[in-house]
């Protein structure tokens, strides 16, 4: 089918700041696993996220309303963008953009665009806000924690959990609070720009290990790729990583994909103690950022996610190299103001 | 005193413990006795070829050998 008619992969994500998006990683992975045979749309939110200017890695951009625009604005620039390019599959890779994108699955489904996306319900049961409950539900090991709306929550969660505590946005940041005084500061930060609530969470030290996950939406792991975190900027993010052998940690991937029964992509965040012992500590419900490594390391997630949208299948994974290392930098890509002239102006570039 | 089975090593010295990510460098000494271990060699007969090779007492051997060991098991690469 793709020999008649080229693969189109549309793909958000495209920022690279000190969180970086996973879009470029993921059309990295996507452009290697169908060389020569794939066209690239950017879906971008700012003018100034890298892959619209990075013409070897996004062959075409086009802006699309902030989540907050609806459901309904998302689904109409998609249709235009859609005549325009006939995509075949979307990838998001935001948090805060799945809910839109889950909900305009089946009228993209119907206009001829595939996703593989996890359902609302698996996507709200391992929300931060009910991630507790997800972890003595499938009896997997997660930090307890405190849902708040007040400041004045807080002193009761410190009573509860003890300092130090967590304390995190609703969709994104997380801070180390020692004091109530800290614990007030991120209150008021992470709740003026994430919004409401606020999840309290026990501290837990030990090694940083996450996972990228993908399951194929009927219990099967398609791929697991634990990756410790060997560089951590200020914001918690993995800036050098390497792969891992462990059988406990794809154990628990596995364990986590038959219980959820998880479609598409996603990322555990794992802190293993001093003893051994595997705590989830988030579930992202998409690609992370660092998921070229999966391609470099044998299984090219992002690729494998491809196919299972447009229907073929895909045989899980039994093998990956162990001791591969990725390590981000920065690059000072030149453009000019006409690019940016264009992007801003018509919303495509 | 067994090294774990999956735990990398190589002449240069480097250790490289797959289950954790952790790496190593270790000194001339310590890569040959931890090639010595990985190879099934017991402590007793790792300890006579030490003494029939360097110039070192066998009381200051015992010493240096359990404060060794005792770094392995830290850095987790000995079978519990």
């Amino acid at each position: 089918m793709r020999e008649s008619s080229p693969l189109v992969v549309a793909v958000t994500g495209l920022n690279a700041i000190d969180s970086p998006g996973p879009g470029v990683a993921v059309i990295r992975a996507i452009r290697e696993a169908f060389p020569q045979q794939v066209r690239i749309i950017g879906l971008s939110y700012e003018t100034l996220e890298p892959g619209i200017y990075l013409h070897n890695v996004v062959d075409k951009t086009y802006q699309i309303p902030y989540p907050a625009a609806g459901a309904e604005a998302l689904k109409n620039r998609l249709a235009y963008i859609h005549q325009q390019e006939n995509i075949s599959v979307i990838i998001p890779n935001f948090d805060a953009e799945l809910y839109n994108f889950i909900k305009i699955a089946p009228a993209l489904h119907a206009m001829g665009i595939q996703t593989f996306l996890p359902t609302f319900e698996q996507f709200d049961a391992r929300d931060k806000i009910n991630l507790f409950q997800f972890g003595q539900r499938y009896g997997l090991m997660v930090p307890k924690d405190k849902v708040i709306y007040s400041v004045h929550d807080l002193p009761l969660c410190a009573e509860e959990l003890g300092y130090p505590l967590v304390v995190k946005g609703k969709f994104y940041d997380a801070v180390v609070a020692h004091t109530l005084e800290q614990a007030q500061k991120a209150f008021y930060k992470l709740s003026a720009k994430w919004g409401f609530p606020i999840i309290v969470q026990q501290f837990i030290t030990g090694t940083e290990i996450n996972i990228a996950v993908l399951g194929d939406g009927n219990g099967k792991m398609i791929s697991a790729i634990p990756m410790r975190k060997l560089y951590i900027t200020d914001k918690g993010k993995a800036w050098a990583g390497i792969t891992l052998e462990d059988e406990k940690l794809i154990d628990l991937a596995n364990t986590f994909v038959s219980a959820t029964q998880w479609k598409g992509g996603c990322e555990l965040e794992i802190m293993r103690t001093a003893d051994g012992q595997p705590f989830i500590m988030e579930v992202n419900p998409r690609f992370p950022a660092w998921i070229y490594l999966t391609a470099a390391a044998g299984q090219n997630q992002p690729g494998s996610l491809v196919k299972l949208a447009l229907g073929e299948t895909v045989d899980p994974f039994t093998e990956y190299a162990v001791g591969k290392i990725f390590i981000r930098y920065s690059w000072d890509h030149i453009t000019d103001v006409s690019e940016f002239q264009q992007i801003s102006a018509y919303g495509e570039l | 005193m067994m090294i774990k089975k999956n735990v990398a090593t190589s002449d240069s010295g480097f250790i490289f413990n797959p289950a954790t990510g952790d790496s190593f460098s270790a000194n001339p000494m310590a890569a040959e006795i931890i090639s010595l271990l990985k190879q099934g060699d017991s402590s007793a007969s790792i300890k006579k070829i030490i003494l029939e090779k360097y110039e070192v007492e066998s009381g200051q051997l015992e010493k240096d050998w359990d404060d060794f060991m005792l770094q392995l098991r830290d850095a987790n690469l000995i079978e519990s």
